[in-house]
């Protein structure tokens, strides 16, 4: 065996191989090994932090959605999130469908956020697209902004008919979760 | 450590001999914060603030400490232990409104203790890594006080963490998948509460540990002074104790006494009523705000609100942690070799603008989001990058600075003739900068 000093000198012949020594690949070696060992220590630290198998599980929800008259809106909720349902009036829709594209921010009609031929269900995530406040306007004689949508009280952002976002700091449009009508009076949403 | 002079430990007692012989922590605690650490003589009472904040971070542990023992982070029951805690448990009311109010005077004697540091340079050479770790310390602070206010798991407290941890969704791409990350949902709820509860509970020991590296740090070169003149020699200092450990035991008593004037007067003048409704994820309050310390960089966050290049929120996000971070590159950003400014006649000035400028922001971050007070946020958002990023820069590129004193000891001593003049007879004039 060679010891630490003739290794360190390079002297003996049989330690150097293409220029690195034993040493340095036996340092490489152990060193690299002590990374991967760290990565998969760290791994399930932090990965556990994600959402557990209970919360993925709540992914989707059934809706009955019979006693939303024309004009009413309901609050549910979905992932722990609120969702709002609105039943959407012919003039509403009207509205909606006058904007003209160039005139929003985040451009999408009403058809592309509803589905085909129920075009009065207007289903998206009551979570303000600004810092995630819940936006006014399900309730009856809540206040609706300017656009006759959704109002967020926290910092003003005001939703139209579609509940596209038309004023305030808030990017984007409430998101549309997926959904499907199950029968004419259930939706399933996630 | 430090000077020549200090005074070595000598045990007298034949057991504390028996001990420093196999643990020598006496001996560090008498050279860190005892007869052994010799100070500049001159500090004055602004120096106090460094302790004080050691004071409350000690309060807010203990406190802390026994209220946890109450307390149980369910999102369920969060709500109604607290309440317990303030009905049922005996002095639980007087526990929990000094750990409340604690967090918010340890933030006033920190930004004391900051502002102390900007105005007499502490953070210049060769002090950068002690204002360096004062920023983590600083940083850790926050990181708690926010997770701290959640626990109690009112309407403040859950859409407080829904606004703060929605500042991650600012960033493309990555930013929703961490956000859902750090909440371990896709909105607050129980992993959320008992994950901060978990670390609420241990960073306090972190901070703890990183001020033990800010007072290492600090006690190599020892104190600075509000001449920003170097120790020379033994005339200059005097040792820790007696001398401030007296001092900062007389303003620790001035200081709590207003602390338990708010405690037990005022005890919820800091906070907000609707924390007092429990929470509720289906309807936000009306008027959003954080406590009250954070409110000059909720200001910054707000500032911005047209997209340029990037999007306005995101704008908002950089700017508030960048308000931070430049602060870790104001040692290099001050270039004057002249630490004090009470020497520095330009700089003085600009410093009373900052700080009046931080009251502003803080102002409109309390004040809701009408185009009035988001108009003078963005003006005073910009005069503080402004501050750090061109007019400290150039003041210290063409101040003149005003003569220093020879030393400390000379500085204490100005004056003293007329002082020690009898009544009536006035010293020889011209004969008072240098002191014999």
């Amino acid at each position: 065996m060679a010891t630490l000093e003739q290794s360190a000198q390079g002297s003996d012949p049989a330690e150097t191989e293409g220029g690195a020594r034993r040493r340095d690949f036996l340092n490489v070696a152990a060193v690299s090994f002590a990374g991967v060992g760290v990565v998969a220590v760290a791994l399930p630290l932090i990965t556990q932090m994600g959402p557990p198998a209970d919360v993925l599980a709540l992914a989707s929800t059934e809706v009955d959605i019979s006693k939303i008259a024309a004009g009413q809106a309901i609050k549910t909720v979905w992932r722990k999130q609120p969702v709002f349902i609105r039943n959407l009036t012919p003039t509403e829709i009207q509205e909606a469908n006058k904007v003209p594209l160039s005139e929003l921010r985040d451009p999408q009609t009403l058809a592309e956020r509803t589905k085909p031929g129920k075009q009065n269900w207007l289903i998206t995530l009551g979570v303000c697209t600004h810092l995630g406040c819940v936006p006014l306007g399900t309730g009856e004689g809540e206040n609706r902004g300017p656009f006759g949508g959704y109002f967020c009280p926290c910092h003003g952002s005001a939703y139209d008919t579609a509940a596209r976002i038309r004023q305030g700091p808030a990017p984007k449009n409430l998101m549309v979760p997926d959904y499907e009508f199950v029968s004419d009076t259930t939706v399933r949403i996630g | 450590m430090s000077f020549a002079w200090a005074k070595p430990y000598e045990p007298k007692a034949p057991l504390m001999r028996w001990l420093d012989e196999r643990l020598p922590l006496p001996r560090l605690v008498y050279g860190a914060v005892g007869g052994g650490y010799p100070v500049p003589r001159n500090l004055n009472y602004w120096w106090n603030f460094g302790v004080l904040a050691g004071l409350f971070l000690m309060i807010q542990i203990v406190t802390g400490i026994v209220l946890a023992m109450w307390y149980y982070a369910s999102a369920d029951g969060a709500f109604n232990s607290v309440e317990h805690i303030m009905r049922d448990v005996n002095s639980g009311w007087a526990i929990r409104y000094i750990h409340m109010n604690g967090a918010s005077f340890f933030f006033i004697v920190t930004y004391i203790h900051i502002f102390r540091g900007l105005y007499y340079g502490s953070y210049k050479a060769p002090r950068e890594l002690v204002w360096m770790l004062g920023l983590v310390i600083y940083l850790l602070m926050m990181a708690t006080a926010f997770m701290g206010y959640v626990l109690p798991w009112g309407q403040m407290s859950y859409w407080g963490a829904q606004v703060i941890t929605g500042f991650f969704s600012a960033f493309p791409l990555v930013g929703e998948p961490i956000r859902v990350w750090l909440l371990g949902g896709y909105a607050p709820d129980q992993a959320a509460l008992t994950r901060f509860f978990s670390l609420h509970y241990l960073l306090p020991f972190v901070i703890a540990a990183v001020v033990i590296l800010h007072i290492w740090a600090l006690h190599i070169p020892g104190s600075s002074n509000p001449t920003g003149v170097d120790v020379k020699d033994e005339k200059d200092t005097l040792p820790f104790h007696p001398f401030y450990t007296a001092k900062d035991g007389w303003a620790a008593a001035a200081f709590l006494t207003v602390f338990a004037a708010v405690v037990y007067f005022a005890p919820n003048y800091m906070g907000h009523p609707d924390n007092y409704i429990p929470a509720n994820p289906l309807a936000t309050p009306a008027h959003i705000v954080p406590e009250w310390y954070f409110w000059p960089f909720y200001a910054i966050l707000r500032a911005f609100t047209v997209d340029f290049i990037l999007p306005a929120k995101l704008w908002g996000v950089l700017a508030m942690f960048g308000s931070i971070l430049l602060l870790f590159f104001l040692p290099w950003l001050d270039k004057s070799p002249v630490r004090s400014g009470s020497y520095r006649p330009v700089f003085k000035r600009f410093f009373w603008l900052l700080v009046a400028d931080v009251a502003i922001l803080g102002f409109c971050g309390g004040a809701p989001a009408t185009p009035l007070y988001v108009g003078i946020s963005q003006l005073a958002a910009a005069y503080y990058f402004a501050h750090f990023l061109i007019i400290l820069p150039l003041v210290s590129a063409l101040e003149r600075p005003l003569p220093l004193p020879d030393s400390i000891s000379s500085s204490v001593l100005h004056g003293e003739k007329k002082e020690a003049a009898p009544a009536g007879i006035s010293p020889r004039r011209g004969a008072t900068a240098i002191a014999e």
